[in-house]
């Protein structure tokens, strides 16, 4: 019997650390960026063209002026600063005409008019969007169109309050109505009860009280709205009134009655089938032919009901389509537990089909937000073209071309990725299946 | 009452109809501002500053007729308009006038059925070359790539120029006036076409104009002027013969600085007829007499609007060349005030 020393480790040995292709870095690079021949080649032509870019657009960037007045000013201090022959970004220009891009012509001494009604309206906002909030804040959110209303527009407080006071009235008719002689009756009497407060009592009452307290704040008329105030109101207000009216239009689609099935259809496809300008220029011009002569009808209003009629019918669909991804047996679920057909759809089917058409909500709100540019084909001074055609057309500033394109993608860029995050976020939150 | 008007404008989803009348003028008056339509914004011709207030030359041309008719250069609601827009909205009732660098055209007149009261500018069409490219002439333009802004007379112009002169050319289709300005200097053409007013003041943006030249050749006639909706006559009438007021003003010496003592009363029977201290006109079409006066005073006469706005002492620095005046060697001859 051999003595042989036996050799056992006691202990693991520590491991190895990976040969350098299979880790760190380099493996990263290797699977992703040379995996193959055809694909390192793409990598290393991606690499150049990025550094191209930059190279060419970053000395621009790098020459950046934020104070002169004019372009010709910019232009010689880039000169005098990195020599003849340079070139650089002129943010003066921006910083100039800062106070055009975001309200217009709106009357400077009135601004913190616009400042305070975008912070309320954040407060408004913030119930609808984060559900841990004290659930009362939102009567705060159904008012906040009308206090808007009030404080961009001006005049008295008093006719906001008797156009709440309208929907407070069809309220209370659909409440006792509907009671006694059902949800249909309940509905139109309230639709009728609301549009006689606004034709007959509301204009009185609104004048009885501006007389004992006035209310009053400057009149502004809509012709000095402009820029991103202007962006915000349209899309704001698109975005506000398109959903409930997407929500009801994808209703009717699947009623079962005929009248009400046929005219949203009618509706949706009607507006789908014709481009928002066209509806923008219908408004604007085409209205005027049919209206009796010497009518006026502001013209943000009409672009803002135009822009909510377009983008309510793209929601009607997209709901439609949440719509049809729930199971039969969720509807018929809530026909066994008896529940009417508003209850059901507010309880059981609605909650869900919202959820699934999240991301497309959205993307319809991303979409109309930038679409709210397209007012200046009726003359409005929206912040990419109007504004930045009137910028241009001051002989101080003729001839700028990059930087107001480059501030107002960069505005409108921080506003839809916050609205496509949020959607991420909501669709995290209510994510219950188990997939 | 303000506060119950406004609310039936909102309760009734914003219809505020008021009583409809017969005339323009009579609408204007009741509605108490003159809604003219200008442009977007065009350096010189109508453009607001950062409050809101616009001028330039077209838009001086809207002043003095709310001077005339309203009392007041002031009372005047811009309307930024398109090129795609103007007419509609000028036929659909939106705006009364139309002052924005609009040619005269058969078929505008006739087609769209407008009526151009007269002309304010005679501009034409041009080109814009690099000074090193060596042309001197639109003739040595054979074969050049051609920045052109889409659906506009410039390109029909452009296109029967060169086969009049048997020349090929390679257009470069462009949207704005930013953009051709972009492509230009970007070297992506030859040479760059519009109007040349609109060249003198394209190139004055730029960062070395001195390498910059303008081709003697004007290929084509661009009478603009201020526009009115046919079957009005009267209204018609106001607006034509503010301009003329304007441009008769200049002739006989009468400016902003000297309209009243001139008011006064003159050895010139033309100058007491036109400023209404000897025969009444503007009854004639539905004003009081001093209507002209008030035009005048609105932003001096046709030559002052000119120099303060786009003429040699501004950035733009227009010489007045066809828009003199006629016995100047120009082509602005206002109608006699007979």
């Amino acid at each position: 019997m051999a003595d042989t020393d036996a050799f056992f480790r006691t202990e693991m040995l520590p491991p190895k650390e990976p040969p350098l292709s299979q880790r760190g870095v380099w493996k990263w690079m290797h699977e992703n960026m040379f995996s193959s021949i055809g694909s390192g080649a793409l990598t290393v032509l991606g690499i150049l063209f990025v550094l191209y870019v930059l190279a060419s657009a970053f000395p621009w960037f790098a020459h950046s002026v934020w104070h002169a007045d004019s372009l010709r000013q910019c232009r010689d201090i880039v000169h005098k600063t990195w020599g003849p022959g340079t070139d650089g970004a002129c943010w003066a220009v921006i910083r100039a005409n800062w106070n055009l891009y975001l309200y217009g012509f709106y009357p400077m001494e009135q601004i913190w008019r616009p400042n305070l009604a975008f912070l309320l309206l954040l407060v408004a906002l913030s119930p609808i969007l984060f559900s841990r909030l004290p659930r009362k804040m939102i009567w705060f959110s159904a008012c906040y169109p009308a206090l808007a209303y009030w404080l961009i527009w001006g005049g008295t407080l008093w006719i906001s309050v008797t156009i709440m006071a309208g929907f407070a009235v069809g309220a209370l008719v659909l409440r006792f109505l509907g009671r006694i002689a059902g949800t249909a009756l309940g509905v139109g009497g309230a639709v009728l009860g609301a549009v006689l407060w606004w034709l007959f009592v509301a204009a009185p009452v609104a004048t009885a009280l501006a007389d004992i307290v006035p209310l009053h704040l400057t009149f502004v008329p809509s012709d000095k709205l402009g820029g991103f105030l202007l962006s915000f109101i349209t899309g704001m207000c698109g975005i506000g009134f398109s959903l409930p009216m997407g929500i009801l239009l994808s209703l009717g689609r699947r009623s079962d009655m005929p009248i009400i099935k046929t005219s949203c259809v009618l509706f949706i496809e009607f507006v789908r089938g014709v481009p928002l300008i066209t509806l923008l220029f219908t408004a604007s011009f085409l209205l005027a032919y049919f209206l009796p002569p010497g009518t006026t009808f502001d013209l943000v209003l009409r672009v803002i009901i135009m822009v909510t009629l377009f983008s309510a019918a793209y929601i009607a669909e997209v709901i439609r389509g949440g719509l049809a991804a729930i199971p039969r047996g969720q509807f018929e679920a809530a026909d066994a537990l008896g529940l009417d057909y508003w209850k059901a759809q507010r309880l059981i089917v609605m909650p869900q089909a919202l959820k699934i058409s999240i991301p497309g909500i959205v993307g319809v709100f991303i979409g109309l937000f930038k679409d709210t540019t397209l007012v200046i084909i009726v003359g409005l001074l929206d912040p990419l073209m109007g504004i930045s055609n009137a910028v241009r057309a001051n002989v101080a500033w003729n001839g700028v071309y990059w930087e107001p394109y480059i501030f107002a993608a960069t505005i409108f860029f921080i506003f839809c990725f916050g609205m496509s995050r949020y959607s991420m976020y909501l669709e995290g939150k209510l994510k219950t299946d188990h997939r | 009452m303000k506060t119950t008007v406004m609310l039936a404008a909102v309760a009734a989803a914003g219809l505020a109809a008021s009583v409809a009348s017969a005339g323009t003028l009579d609408d204007v008056k009741a509605r108490g501002v003159l809604n003219c339509g200008v442009n977007t914004g065009l350096v010189g011709f109508g453009a607001p500053d950062a409050n809101g207030h616009w001028s330039g030359f077209d838009v001086a041309i809207c002043r003095a007729v709310a001077a005339a008719v309203l009392n007041d250069p002031n009372k005047v609601k811009f309307v930024p308009t398109t090129g795609e827009t103007r007419f509609t909205a000028l036929s659909s009732g939106e705006i009364d006038m139309l002052a924005r660098n609009s040619t005269w055209t058969f078929k505008r007149e006739n087609d769209l059925k407008l009526t151009f009261v007269g002309v304010n500018y005679y501009d034409g069409q041009g080109f814009m070359v690099r000074k090193d490219l060596g042309v001197n002439s639109a003739k040595e333009l054979d074969g050049a790539t051609i920045c052109v802004q889409t659906g506009t007379t410039t390109e029909l112009n452009l296109a029967d120029y060169f086969k009049s002169n048997n020349m090929k050319y390679t257009p470069i289709s462009i949207k704005t006036d930013a953009e051709g300005k972009q492509q230009f200097l970007a070297g992506a053409c030859d040479a760059y076409t519009t109007d040349a007013s609109g060249l003198a003041a394209l190139r004055a943006t730029f960062e070395k104009p001195a390498d910059y030249v303008i081709l003697p050749e004007i290929i084509s006639k661009e009478p603009l002027g201020p526009v009115v909706r046919q079957g009005d006559d009267q209204w018609a009438s106001i607006v034509r013969w503010t301009l003329f007021a304007l441009i008769e003003a200049e002739e006989k010496g009468v400016t902003s600085k000297n309209l009243d003592e001139m008011a006064k009363g003159t050895n010139d029977p033309e100058i007491n007829r036109l400023l209404g201290s000897s025969d009444n006109l503007g009854s004639m079409i539905g004003l009081d007499k001093e209507w002209a006066k008030r035009a005048i005073a609105a932003g001096g006469n046709y030559g002052e609007i000119f120099e303060a706005n786009i003429g040699a002492s501004t950035p733009i620095g227009l010489a007045r060349g066809l828009n003199a005046q006629w016995n100047k060697g120009g082509l602005m001859y206002a109608i006699p005030f007979h």
